[in-house]
């Protein structure tokens, strides 16, 4: 939502996650949360046979289905009509909440229960929603938190992860009523499904995300730990499901691959407690699917980087990213934030996500835990050329690089400045080798200077006869 | 076999027995060893910072120097892997990380060297996940580990396992001082890691990652030292611990000055 809502201000990584750490043992716990995740996912993934396998299954059936996006587009879209589906189409996030906005506004919709869908966050849907009256309640409990909260996901799984129990026990004192200092994590939850209960009774329709869509069938799977999604979708006349226009395999058998990576990439469970497939309305009701575009065939088009429409936005990325677990989601001012975040950001608004491709060590780690196998360093490194090449970098770091490719291309060059480097570490005043400047400095000793160069060694030791 | 040292720049300039280090290990393994005096920096600094542009010219630089070699070898994972993905293509030198090069190349089975301590290995990124020197935590295969293999061929040498064996230390080039909070952050963590499970000595593949862990060990005056893993392949390490580091005086100096400023 902040996607659309805020001004195309430069998202400042490295300042935000310099707050985040700031607060010290807030990232220790943050960081030792999602470690623990990804711990209990090397654990599930290696009992399952053929892991590796069957990431490369998962990727190639992703890539046939992007390379031939626009026909399973239109066999699910004749498959689901068929079952009795209604089936929209929007070019962009705009275009999407209009059609939400219509469906709901001509069947006299007031209250609205919501699933959880990375798409609606994407394209601002419930603040969109509510600034015309309407009442949206995000139904999966860490949404609700930072709903209640009034603050975007910071995780793809685990919305409101950034968040600690003491901080949850004051949010529902103030916004439930729960009495104060309560912070047993069961009573929280058992208050908040109270709430949830009457919310979702008096709904007049739901509105869920969609993990897989199958071509084949017209069916829709969606994924959830908490039957929230259920919940909402039995109980309202109404169902509208959002769904990004990749999120779709061509046959049903393909489940068995993905289901089989998800649920254990995501939070280290065999499977989601829930597994919903809905293919027609129930008698009497609707079911409604928007398929969203915005800005994803534009991405298709991009060679180096259309590998990332592969994500089946379980987070696995997250919870291994070293950056993401000490910098908290949100650093990256962005929906998904981590790793997918920051080669999808660029992509959709590069004005304000340049110093995302920038917020990693590119060690790679993303790319070995990614279930769909998305080269997500590499397109760190290659959205980097792009911001540069388009001139999102300073003008200071571009000349200190242009320096530096200019000394290195001579070696005459090279070895006076290596020895004027030297001789600062040498002989320069520590307050001029630490002062402002020096970043490195700032919590690190530089290295010490030695005596010669290898170079200037090896000329005298081995070259002198 | 003509094999030619290659030098990353940090080390040429700031850790010059690593290089030595590697040179001589690879001469008494029998290498015909020639360095290439001309070469300067494998390119990688600019290309990491977003401007490949810039390092082009380095890059021809690079592969002109080691036209003439079968080899390449050098002592950095995270420089080969730059070197073997954004200038190979158009030579015909194989680029070779040391620690690969013994395994794979020479198929190293014994060293004569000892070394009395107890050794953490920091398995840097670029070696691990791109040359694939040892099997990545998040990938399910047949563990194996070249670096790790060399170590225990060491005399006297205990490897000591941590947490997170393969957790990023936070080095990543521009990244540590563009995301410097991050960074130190990272570092810190890594080191903590190593000093609950009782290192003495840190190793790697890379100066680079060692660099800046040593930055930390340095500044905050930590019971850890880091060593190249040439240094100890070759033998040229101190052979034992409780030893201070080779030249404390003027980092102690410095931590006292910097706590009273």
């Amino acid at each position: 939502m902040h996607d659309a809502a805020q001004n195309a201000v430069p998202v400042d990584h490295s300042d935000r996650a310099a707050r985040f750490i700031a607060k010290g043992e807030q990232t220790t716990w943050h960081d030792s949360v999602l470690w623990r995740i990804r711990e209990k996912r090397d654990a599930v993934s290696g009992s399952v046979e053929g892991w590796e396998r069957l990431r490369d299954l998962a990727s190639q059936i992703k890539e046939h289905t992007l390379s031939k996006l626009d026909e399973y587009l239109i066999e699910f879209e004749e498959s689901a009509t068929a079952n009795g589906v209604q089936v929209h189409w929007a070019v962009d996030a705009e275009a999407h909440n209009r059609i939400v906005y219509d469906l709901l506004k001509v069947r006299g919709v007031r209250r609205v229960v919501k699933s959880k869908s990375m798409l609606t966050e994407e394209c601002g849907l419930n603040p969109y929603l509510e600034a015309r009256g309407f009442d949206v309640v995000d139904t999966d409990l860490g949404e609700r938190i930072v709903q209640l909260r009034g603050e975007p996901p910071s995780h793809l799984v685990a919305p409101a992860i950034h968040i600690r129990r003491e901080e949850i026990s004051v949010l529902f004192h103030e916004k439930l009523g729960t009495p104060a200092g309560s912070s047993d994590p069961q009573f929280l939850a058992g208050a908040m499904r109270q709430d949830l209960r009457a919310r979702f009774l008096a709904a007049d329709a739901a509105i869920t995300g969609v993990n897989f869509a199958v071509a084949a069938t017209g069916g829709l799977v969606v994924v959830t730990n908490e039957g929230n999604a259920d919940l909402g979708v039995h109980l309202a006349p109404v169902h509208i499901a959002c769904m990004g226009i990749e999120k779709l395999i061509p046959k049903p058998e393909h489940l068995g691959v993905f289901l089989r990576l998800l649920a254990r990439s995501a939070t280290g469970q065999p499977l989601s407690i829930y597994t919903s497939h809905f293919h027609r309305p129930a008698p009497g009701r609707e079911l409604h699917i928007v398929l969203v575009d915005n800005g994803r065939t534009r991405h298709l088009s991009r060679e180096d980087f259309r590998a990332s429409l592969k994500c089946i936005r379980c987070g696995a990325c997250l919870n291994t990213c070293p950056v993401y677990r000490r910098s908290g989601g949100h650093s990256y001012g962005a929906t998904p934030s981590g790793p997918i975040g920051a080669i999808l950001a660029p992509g959709r608004d590069m004005e304000k996500y340049a110093a995302l491709p920038f917020a990693s060590s590119l060690c790679g780690s993303c790319s070995d835990v990614c279930p769909v196998k998305i080269d997500i360093h590499a397109q760190l490194y290659r959205w980097r050329q792009v911001a540069v090449r388009e001139g999102h970098i300073s003008g200071k770091k571009r000349l200190g690089m242009q320096m530096v490719g200019w000394i290195t291309r001579r070696p005459a060059r090279y070895r006076l400045a290596g020895r004027l480097a030297r001789s600062l570490l040498r002989y320069a005043p520590r307050r001029l080798l630490y002062g402002r400047w020096n970043a490195w400095g700032r919590a690190r000793e530089l290295p010490e200077r030695p005596a010669r160069s290898f170079g200037e060694w090896y000329a005298a030791e081995r070259e002198k006869e | 076999m003509k094999v030619g040292l290659f030098v990353p720049c940090y080390i040429d300039q700031f850790y010059p027995q690593v290089a030595v280090a590697t040179l001589e290990l690879l001469e008494r393994l029998g290498c015909e060893v020639a360095y290439p005096r001309e070469q300067t920096c494998c390119g990688q600094p600019m290309a990491n910072a977003g401007c490949a542009e810039d390092a082009e010219a380095t890059h021809r630089h690079t592969a002109a120097c080691f036209r003439e070699f079968d080899y390449a070898v050098g002592p950095s994972g995270s420089c080969v892997l730059h070197l073997r993905e954004h200038v190979e293509q158009t030579a015909t030198v194989r680029y070779y990380e040391l620690c690969q090069f013994l395994v794979d190349v020479l198929q190293v089975d014994r060293l004569d060297a000892s070394f009395s301590c107890k050794v953490g290995l920091h398995a840097s990124c670029h070696g691990l996940r791109g040359l694939r020197l040892a099997s990545s935590s998040e990938r399910r295969e047949p563990p194996f580990d070249h670096v790790a293999h060399l170590l225990g061929m060491i005399d006297g040498l205990e490897l000591v396992g941590l947490s997170r064996p393969d957790e990023c230390c936070g080095f990543g080039g521009i990244f540590a001082v563009q995301e410097e909070a991050v960074s130190v952050r990272m570092g810190a963590d890594r080191l903590d890691d190593h000093l609950q499970h009782g290192v003495e000595v840190v190793t790697g593949t890379d100066m680079s990652c060692l660099m800046h862990l040593d930055g930390l060990i340095r500044r905050r005056d930590m019971p850890l030292r880091v060593l190249h893993v040439a240094e100890i392949l070759n033998g040229s390490a101190e052979a034992s611990c409780g030893i201070p580091p080779s030249k404390p005086l003027r980092s102690a100096r410095h931590v006292r000055k910097y706590r009273t400023l």
